[in-house]
C-alpha cells in the first residue's frame, strides 16, 4: 500500500490501510485456496496415467502411474478423439474469425459515427445481453432443425457472428484509444469509410481484438449446450461432447477418459499461461466497466 | 474519387459521386446491420415464436400442422407439475448453497490479494482463475472421479483430516456417498459451482478494490479510525457497485445451472431428482418427452422468476445501475 506512516510517525505505528485480516493469515488462506484451485488439475493429470482399476483403489493413486499409453489407445478405440479435437478447433476459429470481423465494424460504426437514432440502437445492442439464454434453447432447436443445420457446425458460430458483448468491447477501446482526427484525415484524403476501418481502425486495435479473439475462442471450444442440440454423430462431435458420450457408456473406461479430459484442457492452459492478464481483463470487461 | 466532382456546376451526380455519398452517408447503418439482421433472425424471432408456442400443443416430430392452439394449458400444466417444482427448489437450493460460500469466500481472497501480495499479484489471480476458463465439462468428469463414494480422493482427505486431534471432528467419520445419496448431491454439485467461480468474482472484487483510492484510507487514519472502522466505512460502501454485478451476474447464472448437475449427476438429474434443475427439466421435457410446447413455456415461467429476482436484487443491492451510457 502507499500509505507508510511506519518509519516516520512511532506514534501510529500500523497505519490501517483498509485491510481486515493480517499478513499471516491473507497469505495461508491464499496458500490454501490456491491449493484447492489446483489439485483437480493435477488429479486430472495423474489419473490420466492410471488404469481403471488403479484410479478406484484405496489409497488412490497420487503420483504418475505406467498406464498413459494403453489409456490414449483405448481412448481412440472409443472415439475419433482427433476427429472431435479438429471439430472444436474448426468452430473456435469460425466464430473467432467471424466474431472479430463483425464486432470491430459494428463497435466502429458505434464509436466514431454520429447517425440517427444511435443511443437507441447500442441500447437495442446491450439489451440483448440481458436476454437469458435458457429462453432460446427451445427454439433454437426447433429451427437449426428447420433449416436443416442439425449436424452442421455453422448453426453454432453464425448466430452468435455479431454478438452484443464483442460490439460493447470494441466500441469501448475504439472510442477511447484511436482519435477522431485519425479518421477525419484519412477521410479528406479520400479513404472510403470501409477503407477507414480497414487501414486505420483494425490496426491500431490489437489489444483489443486479441482480448475478443481469446474470450471468444474459449467459449466455444468449451460450449456444450449447443453442440448437445447440433450434433448426432461422433464424427460431428467436438471434444467437450464427445467427452461427455464416452462418459456415458456403461463400463466407462475413466483412464481413457481422462487423457480426453487432459487433451481438451490442456490447449486452453497453454494459451491461459501466455494471455491470462489479456483474457482477465477481457472476460470481466462487461461486469467492470459497464 | 474527387476528380468526378469537378465537372461543370450542378450536373447528374455520376456513378462513381453516388457511390460516394451513398457510402458515406449509410456507412454506420451498413457496418451495424449485421448485428441486427443476425438478431432478428437468431434472437428475437425464435423467442418470439418460443412465446406462440408456449399457448401451443406441439410435437415437433408430426410437423407443423399438428400445432394447437391450447391457451394457458401449458402454463397451468407446469405450474400443477411436482416435477417442475422440485426442480424449481433444486435449483434455487444449489443456487443458494453455490452463491452465497462464492461470494463470502471471493471478498476476503480479494483483499489477501490486494494487501498482503505485490510482485506475485497477477501470477496468484491468473491461478484461481484457471477453472472459469476450463470447460465445465472437463472440469465436473474430473470431480466425478473425485467425489467416488469407496475410492474418491475427496473422502479419503475428509477421513485423514478427522483422524486430526482438536479439529478432526468437523470432519465426517463415515464416507460419504456424494454423489448417490439424495442429502449431498446438491451440497456436491454447489461444491463444485463455487470451484469454478469463487475465482472470477474474487477478480471481479479486487478490480472494485484496486478502484478504491488509497487516500481515503489515509485520511481516516489520520483521523484514527481503526482498520475495522474503515473497512466498514470505507470499502463496504465503495465496493457495493461492483457487488452489486456480481450478485446480479451469479443469480442470473445459477438459475439457469445446466452442465454442472447434467454431467455430475446424469441426465436423469440423480438419485431421487435432487439435482434436476428447471433447465435440465426444461431440455428433458423438450428433448426426450418431445413436447415443444411444454418446454416452451416452462423457459417463459424461469424467466419470469429470473426477471423477478432481478428486480428484487436490484432494490436491495443497487441503485439501478444499468450497464449503459458509459
Amino acid at each position: 500500500m502507499a500509505v507508510d506512516f511506519s518509519t516516520a510517525a512511532p506514534v501510529r505505528p500500523r497505519a490501517s490501510t483498509g485491510r481486515p485480516l493480517s499478513r499471516g493469515a491473507a497469505i495461508s488462506l491464499l496458500v490454501l485456496g490456491a491449493l484447492l484451485t489446483v489439485l483437480p488439475f493435477y488429479f486430472m493429470f495423474v489419473f490420466s496415467t492410471h488404469s481403471r482399476g488403479e484410479i478406484f483403489n484405496l489409497p488412490p493413486p497420487v503420483w504418475f502411474g505406467q498406464h498413459a499409453a494403453t489409456n490414449y489407445d483405448s481412448l481412440l478405440a472409443r472415439m475419433p478423439f482427433w476427429r472431435n479435437l479438429w471439430n472444436s478447433l474448426y468452430l473456435a476459429i469460425m466464430s473467432t474469425g467471424s466474431t472479430l470481423f463483425f464486432c470491430s465494424l459494428a463497435g466502429y460504426a458505434f464509436a466514431m459515427y454520429t447517425f440517427r437514432f444511435r443511443e437507441q440502437l447500442f441500447g437495442v445492442v446491450l439489451a440483448t445481453l440481458l436476454i437469458p439464454g435458457a429462453l432460446n434453447i427451445v427454439p433454437f432447436a426447433l429451427m437449426m432443425q428447420a433449416l436443416g443445420w442439425i449436424d452442421a457446425p455453422r448453426s453454432l458460430w453464425v448466430p452468435g457472428m455479431a454478438g452484443a458483448f464483442g460490439i460493447f468491447l470494441m466500441r469501448q477501446y475504439i472510442g477511447s484509444a484511436i482519435p477522431r482526427e485519425l479518421v477525419e484525415a484519412a477521410r479528406i484524403d479520400g479513404c472510403t469509410e470501409f477503407g477507414i476501418y480497414r487501414r486505420i481502425i483494425v490496426p491500431l486495435c490489437g489489444p483489443a481484438l486479441a482480448t475478443l479473439g481469446l474470450v471468444t475462442f474459449i467459449a466455444s471450444w468449451n460450449n456444450f449446450l449447443g453442440p448437445l442440440i447440433i450434433f448426432r454423430s461422433a464424427q460431428t462431435y467436438p471434444a467437450a461432447l464427445a467427452l461427455r458420450s464416452l462418459q456415458g457408456l456403461v463400463n466407462t473406461d475413466w483412464g481413457a477418459l481422462l487423457v480426453g479430459v487432459v487433451l481438451t484442457v490442456v490447449p486452453l492452459l497453454i494459451v491461459f499461461v501466455f494471455a491470462s492478464r489479456q483474457l482477465i481483463a477481457g472476460l470481466t470487461a462487461g461486469a467492470t466497466k459497464g | 474519387m474527387q476528380a468526378s466532382a469537378t465537372a461543370p456546376p450542378r450536373p447528374r451526380p455520376s456513378l462513381g459521386t453516388r457511390w460516394e455519398v451513398f457510402q458515406r452517408r449509410y456507412a454506420p447503418y451498413i457496418f451495424i446491420s449485421p448485428f441486427f439482421i443476425l438478431f432478428l433472425v437468431f434472437g428475437l424471432f425464435p423467442i418470439l415464436f418460443s412465446l406462440y408456442l408456449s399457448f401451443h400443443q406441439w410435437q415437433p416430430a408430426s410437423g407443423l400442422g399438428s400445432m394447437k392452439f391450447i391457451g394457458w394449458r401449458n402454463f397451468t400444466d407446469n405450474l400443477t407439475d411436482p416435477t417442475f417444482w422440485q426442480s424449481l427448489r433444486n435449483t434455487g437450493v444449489i443456487a443458494l448453497e453455490s452463491g452465497v460460500p462464492q461470494h463470502l469466500m471471493a471478498i476476503p481472497l480479494a483483499f489477501a490479494i490486494h494487501t498482503s501480495l505485490k510482485k506475485v499479484q497477477g501470477l496468484v489471480t491468473a491461478l484461481y482463475f484457471l477453472p472459469y476458463i476450463t470447460s465445465v465439462v472437463a472440469i465436473s468428469i474430473i470431480f466425478v472421479t473425485l467425489f467416488s463414494w469407496q475410492y474418491g480422493v475427496i473422502n479419503v482427505a475428509l477421513n485423514a483430516l478427522h483422524q486430526l486431534p482438536l479439529i478432526g471432528g468437523l470432519f465426517p467419520a463415515e464416507k460419504i456417498n456424494w454423489l448417490g445419496n439424495r442429502d449431498f448431491i446438491q451440497p456436491a454439485v454447489a461444491s463444485v459451482v463455487v470451484w469454478k467461480y469463487v475465482g472470477w468474482n474474487t477478480v471481479l472484487y479486487l478490480s472494485g478494490i484496486q478502484a478504491i483510492p488509497a487516500d481515503l484510507y489515509e485520511a481516516a487514519s489520520v483521523d484514527g479510525a481503526t482498520t475495522r472502522q474503515s473497512f466498514r466505512f470505507i470499502t463496504l460502501p465503495l465496493l457495493r457497485p461492483i457487488m452489486f454485478v456480481a450478485i446480479t451476474l451469479t443469480l442470473i447464472g445459477n438459475l439457469q445451472l445446466f452442465e454442472e448437475p447434467f454431467i455430475l449427476a446424469g441426465d436423469s438429474g440423480g438419485i431421487g431428482n435432487r439435482a434436476l434443475t428447471t433447465v435440465m427439466y426444461m431440455f428433458r421435457t423438450y428433448n426426450f418427452y418431445g413436447d415443444a410446447g411444454l418446454a416452451a413455456a416452462m423457459s417463459w415461467l424461469l424467466f419470469i422468476l429470473i426477471g423477478a429476482l432481478t428486480l428484487v436484487n436490484n432494490r436491495v443491492f443497487g441503485k439501478s445501475r444499468l450497464s449503459g451510457n458509459d
